[in-house]
């Protein structure tokens, strides 16, 4: 590992101040678990390490108008587990509880894990060619082993996977980030956060670079609606997803009223299928209207030699996680 | 034998030293002066090194030195031979040459002053590589055959003509994919000269064999060089032979005259410490219409390296197995560009029993028979390959006793046929069986005058037991409690003992401890029955040991302590020896078992899962039964790993690995522990020594893929005969 200059900010004025130096080569550090684990490697280079554990952002509140805001530096295992959430947001509960081992959940921030980066191989591998560490340098992954790659929102730069559950339920549900920079504060939907890879694969979210999340707000509760995370995964813990499904269903007299649906582990960031949940709308709450829904979430799907089974895999993802959602409704 | 220590089930010894961090592992040992290594692997697999630029790393902060070809003591090979000790896992030699033979062969390594400031340094270094097109990455990915190897082949019968002639008959190929050991604890190597002797600190399943190879590597007397290994956060075989980095570490410590410490990184210890090589194997069984066996082929073709010929033996078990007249193995050997392989757990018979007892499931489908009851008919009663009778065998046993608990007689033979909710059942078995070997070994025991024992052997415990049952052996013969005995291992220094492979160790030291603690007796004999001693004048045959003193017919009774301490001495000693003698020649020594196992299937959502294993396994005596019993609890579980997820994915482009770390390599994790009942049959083998004990670390993962595997086409019909049996293989898509 390679020697770094460390600070801890004891506020978040002092986080985001220009003082801390060249933005490019300075990096935050929550629970290091993404960093400390790329700095090994060297595929991160941080010259300066800014610890932000100190800063006063480990809250999980409800608001006024009902929305849960939630601190950066609030652990996924304390989120998991906080009565607000299990009760009100049971999705996120699961998303979060299926993802990485206990002992990273005890270590991984909200923020850290919006700002997770991809498991690819070659992007963990300094000798290979890949644009999102080194632009320009190409992508092994086009036609190398992509079993693990994605399907949706892919381009010929990059087919990298968003790795997060957290983010797929957070998707779903719908929510805020608030972003703390030298000028001040401002507001960022989480859907518009993370970036396609376009030609730009190194660029993967709206955060500047002397920027900060402070925290992230989920919208309020969908009334009446049940749900379910379910992730499709080699083994039974401890895996990223091959295929997830965040799926939210209210269902009144065996209509669908309201449905929230996004994907893991098929994207090249968390994915909301908007379509999907459209044509779900006012459809019976049956089986054959969640096949239809899974096929419209996939139809763009560009498979590559060893993902192509992610298809229906994604597919069997979303229809399981509806049927389970929609027979948690509480009208179904 | 009764007994009041063998046989019961004993807590650790050594338990405590690991629970309260006193377990002394290679990477926490460190000697004054310290320096450590951190090698720096090859990103090429097939090439030459044409320029490493260094000059960045050798001003980084800490950085002593940076060793490669051209700058490095020169040394010579190891003869590597079995007989002389001194085999080695790679014969070539670190920085030999500059040709690149596989992705992440050491290309330097760095010493600096910390373990940090090293690797810093390493990723610092850059290469300039002439890359030749051809790397073969797998066997999996090319047609290639292999050449034959001579020396494996084996044959009885006519077994083609009996193929041709039979009504039943199978033909299948299956693919093994390479695996990666996953031992918890890296290989490490601490190095230290201290006046013209190399001391090594290894984590070693072979002090003996690493202390040889040493000596001839550098020129040396064996007397100079010392290889220490107390505790191993285990092997399975990969820290058998020494790798190269070991000798990288003793060579830069020569050069600079002060010790260095090298601990690998799980990536280098993945790519270039050993891994099970991938294999592809062609079964021909046939059959009459009553289901015995006719004729049995199986041709085998393993990986080796470019530098180093490993032959995994894939068809050894298969002539023994089975009561056939006309038999035939074959093997040939592939040369690919990944890391060198090495013994794996159960080398080779774990991968040959695997395609052996699917086909078996296979040529059972074809004659529409229980596929236990095929196994049944075919009983070998005698070992067939060399006609000579078994030690001990209960495979009967084992199929009867794991088929009842299991509830095998409520299988449905129909594929999918049983249901549960969103769920297939499917059942499926397979024989278990791991030959028992025993080598020559020697051990030293001490009787001191505080009441304690001591008792030495240079040999391992890789987190098996050893230190265990050495202990309960000296506790049973002496009478003195478990708390009073000391057991050393792990230093070459120690009279000499095995390997810890092969399921050898319990079966090979025992008897040497034995008869060292005997000689011991004997020498304190002569102490009490001479002049001032406690039984002065006694015939010292007459003298027996009871509860850690010596009586006599009178009752009279004085502990070893007392009579060592009455007569002004520290200690006595005995040396012993201990070999297999003619029983080889009168029978053939093997253990069996049967596996028995539940997957469950939901094609829904493409979930497979073992959800139940029942084994049943003869290994003749357990000397603990609760290490033992661990011991095949956890080959099941790397079973299922191999079954189902483990593969070591080198992209086929360049040959190099991408998986190589805990979270992309997918061995299973606790979520995926099914229920396990192991039972072990007591059927003690006195044939084999005086223990009765067979050895029980590898037999638990032969057979247990084949009846996973043979689970997963009763609950889906699909004969899957490529392992890893992963989702996308068995999904209906
Ligand atoms: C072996 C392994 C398995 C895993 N499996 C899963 C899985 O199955 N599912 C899953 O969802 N995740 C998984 N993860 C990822 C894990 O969830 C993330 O590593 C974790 O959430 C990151 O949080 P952290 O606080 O440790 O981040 P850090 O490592 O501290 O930071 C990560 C990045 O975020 C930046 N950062 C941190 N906080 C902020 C902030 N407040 N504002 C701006 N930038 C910030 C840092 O500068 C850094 O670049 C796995 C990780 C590992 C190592
Ligand atoms: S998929 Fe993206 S992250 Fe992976 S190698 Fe290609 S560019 Fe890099």
């Amino acid at each position: 590992m390679r020697n770094f200059a460390f600070s801890s900010a004891e506020n978040v004025d002092q986080a985001v101040s220009s003082e801390r130096g060249n933005a490019g080569e300075a990096s935050y550090i929550a629970g290091g678990t993404t960093l400390i684990d790329l700095v090994k490697l060297d595929v991160m280079r941080p010259v300066q390490v800014i610890d932000l554990n100190r800063l006063p952002l480990r809250e999980v509140e409800r608001l006024d108008d009902g929305r849960l805001r939630i601190g950066a530096l609030v652990s996924n295992t304390d989120l998991a587990h906080h009565p607000l959430v299990t009760q009100h947001y049971p999705l996120l509960s699961q998303a979060l509880l299926a993802g990485a081992s206990t002992q990273l959940r005890n270590m991984a921030s909200t923020g850290g894990n919006v700002m997770q980066r991809t498991r690819c191989p070659y992007f963990r591998d300094v000798a290979a060619a890949c644009n999102k560490r080194a632009p320009g340098s190409g992508c092994d992954a086009l036609e190398g082993v992509n079993r693990m790659h994605a399907l949706l929102g892919t381009s010929e730069h990059c087919i990298a996977t968003h790795p997060s559950d957290m983010c797929v339920a957070m998707t779903a549900l719908g929510a805020t980030l608030t972003l703390e920079g030298p000028n001040g504060t401002r507001e960022i939907a989480f859907g518009d956060f993370h970036r396609l890879p376009m030609d730009r694969p190194d660029l993967e979210h709206e955060l500047e670079p002397d920027e900060l999340i402070t925290h992230v707000t989920l919208d309020t509760p969908v009334v009446g609606g049940g749900s379910h995370y379910l992730k499709l995964r080699d083994r039974a813990s401890y895996e990223f997803a091959l295929a997830s499904a965040a799926a939210m269903v209210a269902v009144e007299d065996g209509v669908i009223r309201e449905a929230r649906l996004a994907l893991g582990g098929v994207a090249t960031k968390p994915w909301r299928a908007v379509e999907a949940e459209q044509a779900l709308a006012g459809k019976p709450a049956r089986t054959e209207s969640f096949e239809k829904a899974a096929e419209i979430a996939l139809s763009d799907a560009v498979p590559r030699e060893h993902n192509a089974f992610k298809v229906p895999l994604a597919r069997q993802a979303i229809v399981r996680a509806l049927e389970k959602a929609s027979a948690a409704s509480k009208h179904h | 034998m009764d007994t009041q220590v063998i046989g019961h089930r004993t807590p650790r010894v050594d338990g405590e030293f690991k629970l309260t961090g006193r377990a002394d592992y290679t990477v926490d040992w460190q000697a004054q002066n310290m320096l450590y290594g951190y090698p720096v692997p090859a990103s090429i697999a097939h090439g030459t090194l044409e320029k490493l630029h260094l000059d960045t790393a050798r001003a980084m902060p800490g950085v002593v030195d940076i060793f490669h070809h051209g700058h490095f003591p020169k040394l010579y090979r190891s003869p590597n031979s079995p007989t002389h000790q001194d085999q080695v896992s790679e014969v070539r030699l670190p920085f030999e040459d500059e040709r690149i033979h596989y992705d992440g062969q050491y290309i330097a390594l760095v010493v600096a002053e910390s373990f940090e400031q090293a690797r810093a340094a390493a990723h610092a270094v850059h290469a300039d590589y002439r890359r030749e097109s051809g790397a073969i990455a797998s066997l999996l990915d090319t047609d290639r055959e292999g050449r034959l190897l001579a020396s494996e082949g084996a044959s009885r019968g006519d077994p083609e003509k009996a193929f041709d002639e039979a009504p039943v008959k199978i033909d299948h190929t299956y693919h093994i994919a390479a695996e990666s050991h996953m031992q918890m604890e890296v290989h490490a190597t601490l190095a230290e000269w201290r006046d013209e002797r190399l001391i090594v600190h290894e984590s070693s399943q072979g002090v003996v064999y690493q202390h040889k190879a040493m000596a001839r590597i550098f020129g040396l007397p064996d007397e100079s060089v010392e290889v220490v290994s107390h505790y191993i956060g285990s092997g399975f075989g990969n820290k058998l032979f020494m790798w190269p980095h070991a000798v990288a570490t003793a060579g830069a410590a020569q050069m600079l005259g002060r010790p260095v410490k090298t601990i690998l990184s799980r990536q280098q210890d993945m790519e270039s410490g050993g891994n099970r090589p991938a294999s592809r194997q062609r079964l021909r069984l046939a059959a009459d219409p009553d289901g015995r066996l006719v004729s049995m082929r199986h041709d085998s073709t393993t990986e080796t390296s470019f530098v180093h010929r490993y032959v995994d033996s894939l068809g050894s078990a298969t002539p023994s197995l089975y009561a056939c007249d006309n038999v035939a193995i074959s093997q040939r050997l592939l040369e690919v560009h990944h890391g060198t392989p090495c013994p794996m757990r159960a080398p080779g018979e774990t991968s040959g029993i695997h395609a052996l007892e699917t086909a078996l499931d296979e040529l059972a489908v074809e004659l529409e028979m229980d596929p236990l009851e095929l196994r049944r008919r075919n009983y070998a009663d005698q070992d067939p390959a060399s006609e000579l009778p078994w030690s001990s065998k209960h495979l009967d046993d084992c199929y009867t006793s794991a088929a009842k608990r299991f509830g095998w007689e409520r299988r449905d033979p129909a594929p999918g046929a049983m249901r549960d909710g969103d769920e297939i059942i499917g059942w499926g078995m397979a024989t278990a069986s791991w030959p028992a070997l025993r080598m020559p070994c020697a051990a030293r025991v001490e009787l001191r005058d505080d009441g304690s024992v001591m008792a030495a052997c240079g040999t391992q415990d890789i987190g098996t037991g050893t230190y265990t049952i050495v202990a309960q052996t000296v506790a049973e013969l002496s009478g003195v409690p478990l708390k009073d005995i000391e057991v050393r291992l792990g230093e070459s220094t120690l009279p000499a003992g095995p390997l810890s492979g092969g399921s050898m160790v319990t079966a090979t030291a025992l008897p040497a401890v034995a008869a060292a603690l005997r000689n011991a007796f004997d020498a304190l004999k002569e102490v009490a029955t001479g002049e001032g001693g406690a039984f002065e004048g006694s015939d010292p045959e007459s003298l027996e040991i009871e509860g850690g003193a010596l009586k006599d017919d009178q009752g009279k009774r004085v502990s070893f302590g007392e009579m060592l301490t009455q007569q002004k001495l520290g200690s006595v000693n005995g040396e012993g020896q201990a070999a297999p003698g003619d029983e080889k020649g009168q029978y053939s020594f093997r253990s069996f078992g049967a596996h028995f196992v539940e997957v469950r299937w939901d094609p829904g959502i493409s979930r497979l899962r073992v959800a139940r294993v029942v084994s049943s396994i003869d290994i003749g005596r357990a000397i603990n039964p609760s290490a033992a019993r661990n011991q095949v609890e956890g080959s099941i579980v790397m079973g299922i790993g191999m079954a189902l997820t483990e593969k070591l994915d080198y992209d086929p482009r360049d040959a190099r690995l991408i998986n190589n770390n805990y979270a992309d390599y997918i061995v299973p994790c606790h979520a995926d522990m099914p229920e396990i009942g192991v039972e072990l049959l007591d059927n003690p083998d006195y044939a084999f020594n005086e223990f009765g004990a067979r050895g029980v670390g590898e037999i638990g993962l032969t057979g247990i893929a084949a009846a996973i595997g043979n689970a997963v086409y009763h609950a889906t019909g699909k004969r899957i005969r490529d392992l890893p049996i992963t989702l996308e293989k068995v999904m209906d898509t």
